[in-house]
């Protein structure tokens, strides 16, 4: 267990959820006879979840605010149907109608911070607001009927990277380059992060759990690089899936590296000392709002563009999946706690979840009870897990 | 008086994963007593109090507790209660929105025919609130009164529940002088209606004014345990027994060497945010000069806080009027941010809800006030912020194994520390430290003393708020005193006493004469 526990790098706690979905994953394969971990489900499973995981990006950072958004479905559904109208109508180039429609999620995002950051009214009431009024909006632009994407945004939705190369490796070579740039990038960041620890305490971290840990997680990128590389020709590792990457990239270098990425948290964790520290409350939750509603037009963009059209109901529901994701990744209520990468661990639970009960037959309306049975588990879990850690 | 033993606690022994809290204690209480319990923060005081009180059930701890000859095993506060022991916790506990009546019969409310009978409940809170010397409306809410009247309504509720041990955790700690002597004196009241009383209190004149007896809590053990008689107890052996070691001075010696004046305030004017009209800060004028410490003495509620809160980037209040100058310049303060440019730092008085994030590590609370000194390329360097925060673990002996512990874990004055470390990690040429060692134990007071004449001799200006006279005085260079949104008065250390500084925050025209300049008095 000790040696584990070096591996691992620290607490074995923030793993289990990581265990839990590995369990999840191994579960499925066996109860559908291995139809789980292929190279088509997982190519669909990340292309089909990757909106509600960028929806869950923006969430993590509002929840972490201390407070909530509704109405990311709704924003999303607009901001793609606007996209839609805006090329079939006003022959606009595709590339265009994505931009106009980002800009609507970032004046949604301005008009929710708005009331919240300057009139102070709760996020929950703002957004619910949010979400009628853009609900409505879309049913009202849309006049109800769906209206054809441009074909292009095909490729953002449900694309695939481009063949070129050797035949020999057996696999999509643009998957096999972005596994080995992942495992070099991961190898050499230990490595760096061991030299520097050293440097600051005096005292050298022993060599061979940082070995072993760069193996096993260069074989768990290995084998997915396969999975991902070795499917049908013309498929790889799924566009939305490297768009996905990219975004918690960014996303968790702004949250854990920069000072705004402080503020969120100190601002969640307690507002007031976060004032007299120097922080602009106001302009933070307006910024996070803003950011939320921005994510949630990109996510409507890459709905549209896997589903081929803007319909006038998409986006329903998708908030609650992302705030699902992001309790499930350990966030807290309250505010002040949680991370990207947790919320894409907590999001891939949800997907797996939906995913396997589906491979195994499972109607919708039984999917949908496992699912809150599951978030539930999952948050009661941590609470436990809080508790006993502390000592009054 | 009747002297036989109301409580004895035997042999208590309390263990919480990787920690022994109290180990074999013992505390005997006699019947009509005051007893003060005293020691260090997490000396083990307050578990003591919860296993007596049911918080921790019995079964959840070993030794055993005789109440009135029998021996008790509470489950929980109810059951506690019902036996005539109540707790009243340093964090008051009623509703803010509810009144008076509401809050003395929650859970515990008058019924007739299966409904409240609030008649009855108001008639019973009168003559419960004139048993602590409070004379006001029954119905008004408990948000509309002080800190004082709280406390007194907390014991009223006390008193309804037919209470037979009462312990009081810290009850003087959030009052000021005279709501302090108020309570104390009811407490004296008490012991004639055959109330025992059990205090703790960090306060040892306090202690020493009404204690019939003195239990010291060490590391969880009972190192010390004496009767007193109540005016002549020996402050000093209670001090020696709560560190295990003699503090012969309170206050560290220092001679401050004042240089030029770098921080003026004049004519601030402040107006309370929720109260059109009326002021909290009159026209103030003050000055502070390099390397100096200035006291701010003034009794809660006298506007210090908002004084300060105000000139700190207007974080409280709405500001009317009034110039800054650092260094000779005026500057235009008008948020934190800029205020912690121009070199302003304010430490709050209440470090839990104003001074910390408490899901914060160490290293993230020291870095939190001064993000742009550990920027580097729009990204915050990890390195610069692990040396900046082992820095200040080292230098200010702040105790913890590395700088990734948990703020909540730390004790009052490590937090405290930490708390310090931040701001003077900002490097600021001002430095506003608002009440610094609230709730901190005797031994943790010095060493930040000592930290707060290191700043001063570090050039830094440096202002004191605290409503303990005797810290004031025996920190300060120069001293200001505040009543009422005004400063009544400016006195040097050695021309300063309790008694003049009192009348000065307290009395507006006597002060005036008093302090014979400065008065400034709008």
């Amino acid at each position: 267990m000790k040696h584990v526990k070096q591996v691992l790098g620290g607490e074995l706690r923030q793993f289990t959820m990581v265990i839990a979905l590995v369990a999840l994953i191994i579960i499925f394969n066996i109860a559908s006879g291995g139809r789980m971990v292929t190279s088509s489900n997982f190519q669909n499973l990340l292309s089909g979840n990757a909106y509600v995981l960028v929806l869950a990006i923006g969430m993590l950072m509002v929840i972490v605010i201390g407070q909530i958004d509704l109405s990311v479905g709704s924003v999303a559904g607009f901001s793609g149907m606007v996209m839609a109208l805006v090329a079939r109508d006003l022959n606009f180039p595709w590339w265009l109608a994505v931009i106009i429609s980002l800009l609507i999620g970032v004046l949604a995002g301005a008009w929710q911070g708005f009331w919240l950051s300057k009139l102070g009214i709760p996020g929950f009431i703002t957004t619910l607001g949010g979400m009628m009024i853009f609900r409505g909006g879309v049913i009202w632009i849309s006049k109800s009927i769906s209206v054809p994407a441009p074909s292009e945004l095909k490729w953002f939705g449900a694309g695939y990277l481009p063949e070129w190369g050797p035949a020999f490796t057996g696999m999509n070579n643009s998957t096999l380059l972005l596994g080995i740039i992942a495992i070099v990038v991961f190898a050499y960041s230990q490595m760096r992060r061991r030299t520097r620890s050293a440097n600051l305490t005096g005292t050298k971290e022993v060599l061979w759990p940082v070995v072993v840990r760069i193996i096993l997680v260069s074989a768990i990128i290995a084998y997915l690089t396969w999975i991902f590389g070795s499917g049908r020709p013309g498929t790889s590792f799924p566009v939305p899936g490297l768009i996905l990457v990219i975004l918690v990239i960014i996303y968790h270098t702004i949250t854990q590296r920069t000072q705004f990425g402080r503020h969120i948290y100190a601002v969640g964790g307690n507002k007031s000392a976060a004032a007299l520290s120097g922080v602009n409350v106001q302009k933070t939750y307006f910024l996070t709002m803003l950011n939320m509603s921005f994510l949630a037009a990109l996510a409507g963009v890459m709905f549209v563009g896997r589903s081929t059209a803007a319909g006038p109901s998409d986006g329903t529901g998708w908030e609650l999946d992302a705030i699902a994701s992001v309790f499930i990744g350990g966030a807290a209520v309250s505010g002040g706690i949680g991370t990207v990468l947790a919320t894409m661990v907590g999001g891939m639970v949800m997907a797996v979840l939906n995913s396997g009960l589906m491979l195994m037959g499972v109607g919708a309306d039984r999917t949908q009870v496992i699912k809150g049975l599951v978030l539930l588990a999952a948050v009661a879990f941590d609470v436990y897990n809080k508790k006993s850690n502390r000592r009054s | 008086m009747e002297h036989s033993l109301i409580l004895q606690m035997q042999g208590i022994t309390k263990v919480f994963p990787g920690v022994r809290a109290l180990d074999d204690v013992t505390l005997e209480v006699r019947r009509g007593d005051v007893h003060a319990i005293c020691g260090e923060n997490g000396a083990g005081k307050s578990t003591l109090m919860k296993v007596l009180s049911g918080v921790y059930p019995h079964g959840s701890y070993e030794g055993r507790i005789i109440y009135l000859g029998n021996e008790m095993a509470f489950k929980n506060i109810k059951e506690s209660e019902n036996a005539g022991i109540v707790i009243i916790h340093q964090e008051l506990t009623m509703i803010p929105e509810l009144s008076i009546t509401e809050n003395i019969f929650m859970g515990n409310e008058v019924m007739k025919h299966g409904l409240i009978d609030w008649d009855t409940a108001r008639h019973r809170t009168v003559d419960l609130l004139t048993r602590v010397g409070l004379n006001i409306d029954p119905d008004t809410l408990i948000k509309h009164l002080g800190v004082g009247q709280q406390q007194l309504v907390e014991i009223a509720k006390a008193l309804s529940k037919n209470v037979k041990l009462l312990i009081l955790d810290e009850p003087t700690s959030a009052l000021n002088e005279a709501d302090s002597a108020n309570l104390l004196n009811l407490m004296r009241d008490l012991k004639t209606k055959d109330i025992t009383c059990i205090m703790i209190s960090h306060k040892l004149n306090e202690i020493a004014a009404i204690s019939d007896a003195v239990t010291v809590i060490r590391d969880g053990h009972t190192v010390d345990t004496y009767t007193v008689e109540a005016g002549r107890v020996d402050e000093d052996r209670i001090i020696r027994s709560m560190v295990g070691r003699s503090i012969e001075n309170r206050y560290p010696e220092h001679q401050s060497h004042p240089g030029e004046v770098i921080f003026e305030v004049s004519d601030w004017c402040v107006e309370d945010p929720d109260i059109s009209g009326r002021l909290v800060c009159k026209n103030a004028n003050f000055f502070v000069r390099a390397g100096e410490i200035v006291g701010f003495a003034g009794l809660m509620g006298a506007g210090r806080t908002e004084l300060m809160r105000s000139i700190f980037g207007r974080n409280f209040g709405v500001w009317l009027g009034g110039t800054l100058k650092i260094r000779g310049k005026p500057v235009k303060v008008t948020s934190v941010a800029s205020a912690i440019k121009h070199g302003i730092a304010y430490v709050p008085e209440d470090r839990k809800t104003l001074g910390l994030n408490l899901i914060d590590n160490i290293r993230m609370t020291i870095v939190s006030a001064n993000l742009q000194s550990i920027t580097r390329r729009g990204l915050l360097d990890s390195d610069l912020e692990f040396q900046a925060a082992e820095k200040y673990r080292r230098s200010l002996k702040i105790k913890a194994g590395n700088t990734s512990v948990g703020v909540s874990t730390l004790s009052g004055g490590n937090q405290q520390k930490v708390v310090l470390g931040k701001w003077m990690f900002a490097n600021p040429e001002v430095l506003i430290l608002d009440e610094p060692t609230r709730g901190i134990d005797v031994g943790a007071k010095y060493e930040i003393y000592k930290l707060i004449h290191e700043l001063a001799d570090q050039g830094k200006a440096v202002i004191i708020v605290s409503s303990e006279l005797p810290e004031v005085l025996g920190m300060a260079d120069r001293i200001y005193t505040i009543f009422e949104g005004s400063i009544t008065g400016e006195l040097d250390r050695h021309e300063a006493d309790q008694e003049k500084l009192m009348r000065m925050m307290t009395d507006t025209s006597a002060a005036e004469s008093e302090s014979g300049k400065d008065g400034n008095v709008s």
